[in-house]
């Protein structure tokens, strides 16, 4: 049988110092290999590892027939953003994990073969898609992540007029701000945000709702509203020396390298600081894309300071391995306990503490406790903390009915309904921090579920 | 949905007025919130106090002074073009209520957001006494604008070419010592002078609320650039505020975070100058 196809990628020392992008895609007769690995399960294990339940052996099927239309089809039927999933999905915890290949050798390269079909289609296909008989009714969704994206797609399908309210200057949501070029373009993303725009949806940049209308407010236009607002507020670690300059927070370190291509300053206005020795707090996707974008920057030294151990970091494996061979040190089973400045103001060192792994916690990993005694010091210029985020309070502050979570999420049922008539959510804002399928799986059941309660007639 | 300019003029040397069409922001402006503007698709977010607005035109005032590349660029701009982004209200409205007799205190480029500041507190029935100070008699703006809203009206500046001979606050200081309870004393302007407020109040015991300027990205709570130390506890200055009660701020922090980019920003103004001077569009 044969193995699986590896992926062309950027050699590590090239694209050290490049934003663009490292897995290159397969070749034709690549993809063609790949896809006829695939057994054609009866009773295909892979669909229920996908979120958004993609009938993978079929679309797999179509690429082995080399029929790329048949393909692409099969997969916008279940999912708007096919060419961002390939690239960005936790596959090997999804639709990978389950295949039956993985039980003897190497799953399917689902991921890869979706993203070798959705890069077909941008290239070669990009027509007008059929814009059903409007229903008259009107709906406003705020935030234009993926969550937000997909419900306005699903939505505008159905007929209904839609409105898109996003806050930044772009859509896209994390798309745009945090993962960086080199792992999804920015071209990718603004072309799936065209075909949402070729729908019918009508995108409002630069719009904060809240401050320029609030929920209630919205309510007296739209019939229904969809909230997909993320968790973009960050947390940071409330130890000493944590607003010295050169301290930021994953969100804005990344909002300035990707959002405002502070990689391209001084032709780009918005500068970011670079230092020659930087750490980066946290095990999860933001901060190995925070730790890689300081490579590219050209720092001398990037280091990932970790709680727990290799096994616990929440990071897709690939991009661990990414940042590993780009020269990023791991230090883990570390715990910053502060943050040590010069007369300036500026950050010059971080104390850290040894950590041992106890007993498994709630979540069923392993709690770290601090080793006593074991403090040391790190030299640094620049530290960029990426311990988590939760959702911003500004919808909530600014909407009085609408229930909320101990976490600071939107409480919403498995539909999406929230506790206000009208008012739907999903996605990051009601889940805390969770993936790009994830968010439109549940944009797009709440777009089923705001259908079905406009087409009540109690409206 | 490009922004129209629809008035722009320079009040004095180096700070200029720009009224820009943004009908639904107009609609919900309120004194002492702010906006984000971007000119073009390469250039920085950088946020301006709503200094007035007009909701029947639709349109918003902003006063600013050319401090680097942004403002300079924007400063070149005329009538009639239009700036990429603009986004706003943001920021949390000043607290206004009837408390009695409010001193507001404007230095330099401070004197715009004051004046709507001052306008509202006259609005509540409050006895509104307006200090403005600026280095020098020319660079002194509002005047009129702000006698128009003040019971009384103090001018200083720092060489003596009108008004008081030195610093709004050596007029503050005289207010407080005088027969009058002053119930709030709200001060823009220069950090420093922020913070010489804030120390000049604090023996009396007044209220005293500052706006915080700190560096900002989005604006809307997301990426911690504006944080700022109030009370001993981080703040976002963008969502928190941007007043905050004076005596609890730290001003050293917000001073020295202020100076963060000081070396790009040189290098920004540089290459400006360079792009200007060639000609290239970037
Ligand atoms: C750096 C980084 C890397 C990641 N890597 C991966 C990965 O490899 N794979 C993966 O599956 N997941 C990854 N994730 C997680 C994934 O991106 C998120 O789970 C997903 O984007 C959530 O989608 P969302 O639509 O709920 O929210 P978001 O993508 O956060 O979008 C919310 C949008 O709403 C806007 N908004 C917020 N408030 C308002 C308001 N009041 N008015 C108007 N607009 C508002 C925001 O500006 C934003 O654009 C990553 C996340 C980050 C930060
Ligand atoms: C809430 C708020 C309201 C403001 N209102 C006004 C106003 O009404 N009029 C006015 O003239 N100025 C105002 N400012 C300051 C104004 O934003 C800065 O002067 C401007 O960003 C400078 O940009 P630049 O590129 O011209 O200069 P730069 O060369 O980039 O910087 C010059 C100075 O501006 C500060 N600065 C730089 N970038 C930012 C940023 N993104 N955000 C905030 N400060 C920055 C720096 O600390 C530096 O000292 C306000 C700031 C804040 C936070
Ligand atoms: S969307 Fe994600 S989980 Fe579903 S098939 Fe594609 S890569 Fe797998
Ligand atoms: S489980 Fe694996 S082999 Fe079976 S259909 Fe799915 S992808 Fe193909
Ligand atoms: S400016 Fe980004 S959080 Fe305040």
């Amino acid at each position: 049988m044969l193995e699986r196809q590896d992926m062309p990628r950027q050699d590590p020392e090239k694209r050290r110092s490049n934003f663009n992008e490292v897995a290159l895609g397969y070749s034709h007769e690549q993809a063609i290999n790949e896809a006829s690995r695939c057994i054609q399960c009866k009773k295909p294990l892979c669909v229920a590892g996908c979120p958004v339940e993609i009938d993978i052996p079929d679309f797999i099927k179509c690429i082995a027939d080399d029929d790329m239309e048949g393909a692409i089809s099969e997969l916008k039927s279940m999912n708007a953003l096919p060419a961002i999933c390939g690239r960005v999905c936790p596959q090997e915890t999804q639709c990978e994990d389950v295949c039956v290949l993985a039980k003897k050798g190497e799953p399917v390269a689902i991921g890869r073969l979706e993203r070798y079909a959705a890069d077909w289609e941008l290239v070669n296909k990009q027509g007008e898609p059929e814009k059903p008989e409007l229903t008259g009714k009107k709906v406003a969704v705020v935030g234009s992540g993926p969550a937000g994206l997909t419900a306005a797609a699903e939505l505008a399908k159905m007929g209904h007029s839609v409105t898109l309210m996003e806050a930044l200057h772009k859509a896209g949501g994390v798309l745009v701000y945090g993962i960086p070029e080199f792992r999804l373009p920015k071209s990718i993303v603004q072309k799936e945000v065209e075909y949402i725009e070729r729908l019918g949806v009508d995108i409002q940049l630069n719009s904060v709702v809240g401050m320029v209308e609030t929920v209630d407010e919205l309510l007296d236009e739209y019939d229904a509203v969809f909230l997909g607002t993320g968790a973009g507020l960050p947390s940071f670690m409330n130890i000493d020396g944590e607003n010295l300059s050169g301290v930021y927070s994953a969100n804005e370190f990344l909002t300035r390298v990707n959002l405002m291509k502070a990689y391209q300053f001084p032709d780009y206005d918005t500068p970011v600081k670079n230092g020659h020795k930087v750490v980066v707090v946290g095990g999860g996707n933001v901060a190995m894309d925070a730790a890689r974008c300081a490579v590219r920057l050209g720092a001398e030294e990037v280091t990932v300071v970790y709680r727990r151990g290799d096994d616990e970091m929440p990071a897709r494996r690939e991009e661990i391995e990414n940042a590993k061979e780009e020269g990023v040190i791991f230090k883990l089973l570390s715990n910053p306990t502060r943050i040590l400045g010069d007369e300036k103001n500026w950050v010059r060192q971080m104390e850290c503490l040894d950590m041992e792994l106890c007993e498994p916690d709630e979540s069923g990993r392993c709690r770290p406790v601090p080793v006593e005694g074991s403090e040391y010091i790190i030299d640094v210029d620049v530290i960029i903390i990426a311990v988590g985020t939760s959702p911003n309070p500004l919808i909530p502050k600014t909407t009085p009915s609408l229930e909320i979570s101990k976490w600071g999420t939107i409480i919403a049922d498995d539909n999406g309904a929230t506790s206000k008539t009208a008012v739907f959510a999903g996605g990051d804002v009601v889940t805390g921090a969770a993936t790009v399928i994830s968010a439109m799986g549940a944009g797009k059941i709440a777009a089923r579920a705001i259908d079905k309660y406009l087409n009540s007639n109690n409206l | 949905m490009p922004f129209e300019i629809i008035e722009k003029s320079q009040i004095v040397p180096t700070i200029h007025n720009m009224i820009i069409s943004a009908p639904s922001i107009a609609r919900k402006a309120r004194a002492g919130q702010f906006i984000i503007l971007r000119i073009d698709d390469a250039g920085e977010r950088i946020p301006l106090t709503i200094a007035d607005f007009d909701r029947e035109k639709g349109t918003i005032t902003t006063i600013f002074q050319e401090m680097g590349k942004t403002t300079a660029q924007l400063s070149k701009m005329n009538t009639g073009e239009s700036l990429l982004d603009f986004v706003g209200p943001l920021g949390n409205p000043s607290e206004i209520k009837p408390v009695g007799t409010v001193i507001c205190v404007g230095g330099g480029v401070g004197v715009a957001p004051i004046y709507p500041i001052a306008r509202a507190h006259r609005q509540v029935g409050n006895k509104v006494i307006s200090i403005i100070g600026s280095r020098s008699a020319d660079l002194l703006l509002w005047e009129q604008k702000m006698r128009d809203v003040s019971d009384e009206l103090y001018i200083t500046t720092d060489d003596g070419t009108k008004g008081h001979h030195g610093f709004v606050t050596d007029v503050l200081k005289e207010l407080l010592e005088g027969s009058e309870s002053i119930s709030l004393v709200v001060a823009i302007g220069p950090p420093i002078m922020m913070r010489t407020v804030a120390g000049v109040t604090h023996p009396f015991g007044v209220k005293t609320v500052v706006s915080l300027n700190s560096i900002m990205v989005d604006g809307t709570g997301m990426c911690g650039s504006c944080r700022v130390l109030v009370g001993g506890e981080t703040k976002f200055a963008c969502v928190d505020g941007p007043e905050f009660d004076a005596h609890e701020v730290d001003f050293t922090l917000l001073m020295n975070r202020l100076q963060m980019y000081q070396d790009e920003e040189q290098l920004a103004m540089e290459h400006y100058k360079k792009c200007e001077r060639e000609g290239c569009q970037c």
